[in-house]
């Protein structure tokens, strides 16, 4: 069994923030993550990101990945244990760990909980055909792997991952039948909807896929318009040839090992789901056990790399380890705050006020 | 339909975001079609001029200070949402030049002809090359194109057209 | 014609190679088996990306009903894309690495532990 200051389970912005954190503090510190590579799903976006300058705005998401990882690179106190999966953290501060086929423990009275969140899956006829897959999925075998996922994708969902995945599919040389949405407008930034207007790529909002077609594999696709109670309406189906479907419906914190630790837990909607109940500082119910990222309410990467921050910053506070805590998480909650002005962040705060409300 | 509903700014939109005449006519000029408030402001670090104004908030949308704007094109690579482009209305008789971001593969070489593509992706008329600038993989390529002068005000987009033999390769438009 | 796609999925360029943002740093091109037919990849990608790259997108059929199957999430979320290789089944064939010589195989319904006589307490 190995001791460490703190653990950070997800090496993605939030989790890699969270590290820097708590190491530039004095801080031993480990991270898990179950990929091969830190960066979480920063490693796959080719587009460059928006925030502030201090959250590397300008810069591609997979440079930013780097960026951060080399940074904590040169830190001698971090540890990175990498394909290894975090399974479950024990009243006695064991977090049990899976890695190189064995079960191994660590001991911390710390943990920070930052890993990200999962596609939704949506019901219809053939949903489970091959050639349906998370928009994320065909970000990783395209970005990633170098292998297109197919000639022509019916993209689901104009929230910014199905906008951003439309415009990389066309980069990969990837043709996109037509983005639908089954709200009235457009989730995503405008910017990247009119990037993949002028190219070419339909979007239409009031409208759903209906069903899948194939036998064995995604040969194409119904969709058809929605009603104002969000049902199809028969006789508006159109045939769209495709030979791959992307489903970029909506994220769902990845919260498994939190409600494992006995963390209060509250169903948030506009947070993407259940998310654990925490202050100001990103703790939660249980002493020492903090969350960041999306993992905490889906948000953006510069959210995640300012909740990481914070949380790491919390971890080492309640280590006696640092002295200017009140002055650099205030100046972090300020950042935060600036963040989340603007009326794209409508639903975030609506949602993080109904966290708020549990503590009162 | 609205930007909202469609991915497209209205006439209303450009027209509040375009430079005012007398500057069009100086030379080139940045457009800042930015309509919607998110947390950004790459294109205020990236201008070597101080042409764009510092933010208040990083929610704003940009300001841009017309007479120290020279079109260099420097914003139209950094900005992250591709939503910056510069237009020169004194180009050439009957003629504009166009700046606009263009990531993908193949690029263009200068003096092929392309199709010029409006902000709904519809082919509005054809455009040569001029230059293209920021070749290196990674690099937000910059292309140059002139363009009849009354297409100005829409040409957002170009489409390479297919060549005779060439490997399927990443940015062959099937418009 | 690839084993068992309809429609002859994919073809010579399912591989990406002139990305306008992205180099791939591809490992050594590596021969594996899958279905008893002999394929190229490279070492250390995901082997459903080497199937992929081949036109290979059915990787299992489900056990009530024997649906084929793919893969969904591709960063080992999900389960989708078990398959047998090795001899192993329950394979998450999205995170697992491809290595000369594999032999892959499409796992139909609930995959099969092999045992040994020299497991223990057996």
């Amino acid at each position: 069994m190995t001791t460490c200051d703190v653990v950070v389970v997800g090496g993605g912005p939030a989790g890699l923030c969270a590290a820097l954190a708590a190491s530039e503090h004095g801080a031993t510190v480990c991270i898990v993550d179950r990929q091969d590579r830190l960066g979480g799903q920063l490693v796959k976006q080719t587009h460059k990101f928006f925030g502030s300058k201090d959250e590397l705005a300008g810069t591609r998401g997979f440079e930013i990945a780097r960026i951060l990882s080399e940074r904590l690179a040169r830190l001698e106190n971090v540890t990175v244990l990498l394909e290894a999966t975090a399974l479950g953290y024990y009243p006695d501060n064991v977090l049990a760990v899976e890695h190189e086929g064995l079960f191994k423990k660590i001991r911390t009275s710390s943990l920070i909980v930052s890993t990200g969140a999962s596609e939704r899956m949506l019901p219809f006829p053939n949903n489970d055909l091959p050639g349906v897959y998370g928009a994320g999925a065909a970000q990783t075998l395209m970005n990633l792997h170098g292998v297109r996922p197919g000639d022509t994708v019916l993209m689901v969902g104009a929230g910014n991952i199905g906008l951003i995945v439309s415009y990389q599919l066309r980069q990969a040389g990837v043709n996109v039948a037509a983005v639908v949405e089954a709200a009235p407008v457009i989730g995503g930034y405008a910017v990247h909807a009119s990037k993949i207007r002028r190219i070419g790529i339909p979007v239409l909002t009031r409208h759903s896929v209906k069903e899948v077609l194939g036998r064995e594999t995604v040969e194409g696709a119904v969709i058809w318009q929605l009603d104002a109670s969000w049902q199809g309406l028969p006789g508006t189906e159109r045939r769209v040839p495709c030979d791959v479907v992307c489903l970029a419906t909506g994220l769902t914190p990845l919260v498994e090992l939190l409600w494992q630790a006995g963390c209060r837990m509250k169903r948030v909607p506009e947070l993407g789901g259940h998310v654990p109940v925490t202050g100001e500082d990103m703790q939660t119910t249980v002493p020492g056990v903090f969350v960041a990222g999306d993992a905490a309410g889906v948000e953006e990467a510069s959210a995640a790399m300012l909740t990481g921050r914070l949380a790491g910053l919390g971890a080492v506070h309640g280590l006696g380890l640092c002295p200017e805590y009140e002055r650099l998480s205030k100046e972090a909650r300020r950042n935060l705050a600036s963040l989340r002005t603007g009326p794209t962040s409508d639903k975030v705060r609506a949602g993080l006020k109904k966290l708020e409300e549990v503590l009162q | 339909m609205t930007l909202a509903e469609t991915g497209i700014p209205s006439a209303e939109q450009v027209k509040s975001c375009y430079p005012p005449a007398e500057v069009r006519g100086r030379g080139p000029v940045a457009v800042f079609e930015c309509f919607q408030r998110i947390p950004c402001d790459p294109c205020y670090w990236a201008c070597p001029r101080g042409a764009v104004l510092e933010f208040q908030d990083i929610n704003d949308l940009p300001r841009v200070d017309w007479a120290r704007c020279n079109g260099c094109g420097l914003c139209v690579a950094r900005c992250p949402g591709l939503a910056v482009f510069v237009v020169d209305e004194t180009y050439a008789p009957g003629e504009g030049l166009l700046k606009l971001p263009h990531e993908f593969y193949p690029l263009p070489a200068e003096g092929e002809v392309v199709d010029a593509l409006d902000r709904g992706g519809s082919r509005v008329g054809e455009a040569r090359v001029v230059r293209v600038v920021g070749k290196r993989r990674g690099d937000t390529p910059v292309v140059w194109i002139a363009v009849d002068k009354s297409l100005l005000r829409d040409v957002r987009a170009i489409a390479i057209r297919p060549r005779a033999v060439r490997p399927r390769d990443g940015g062959e438009s099937r418009v | 014609m690839l084993p068992g796609e309809p429609g002859g999925f994919g073809g010579p360029n399912m591989r990406i190679t002139d990305h306008p943002i992205l180099s791939f740093a591809r490992g050594k091109p590596v021969s594996f088996v899958f279905e008893g037919i002999t394929m190229q990849g490279f070492e250390g990608e995901p082997i459903s990306a080497a199937l992929h790259a081949n036109g290979i997108r059915i990787l299992r059929h489900s056990p009530a009903l024997g649906r084929a199957r793919g893969f969904f999430c591709a960063i080992g979320n999900c389960s989708s894309c078990l398959m047998v290789v090795d001899g192993r089944p329950n394979v998450r064939v999205c995170v697992e690495k491809l290595k000369e010589g594999m032999t892959v195989e499409r796992q139909a319904g609930k995959g099969r532990l092999a045992v040994t006589s020299e497991e223990p307490g057996l």
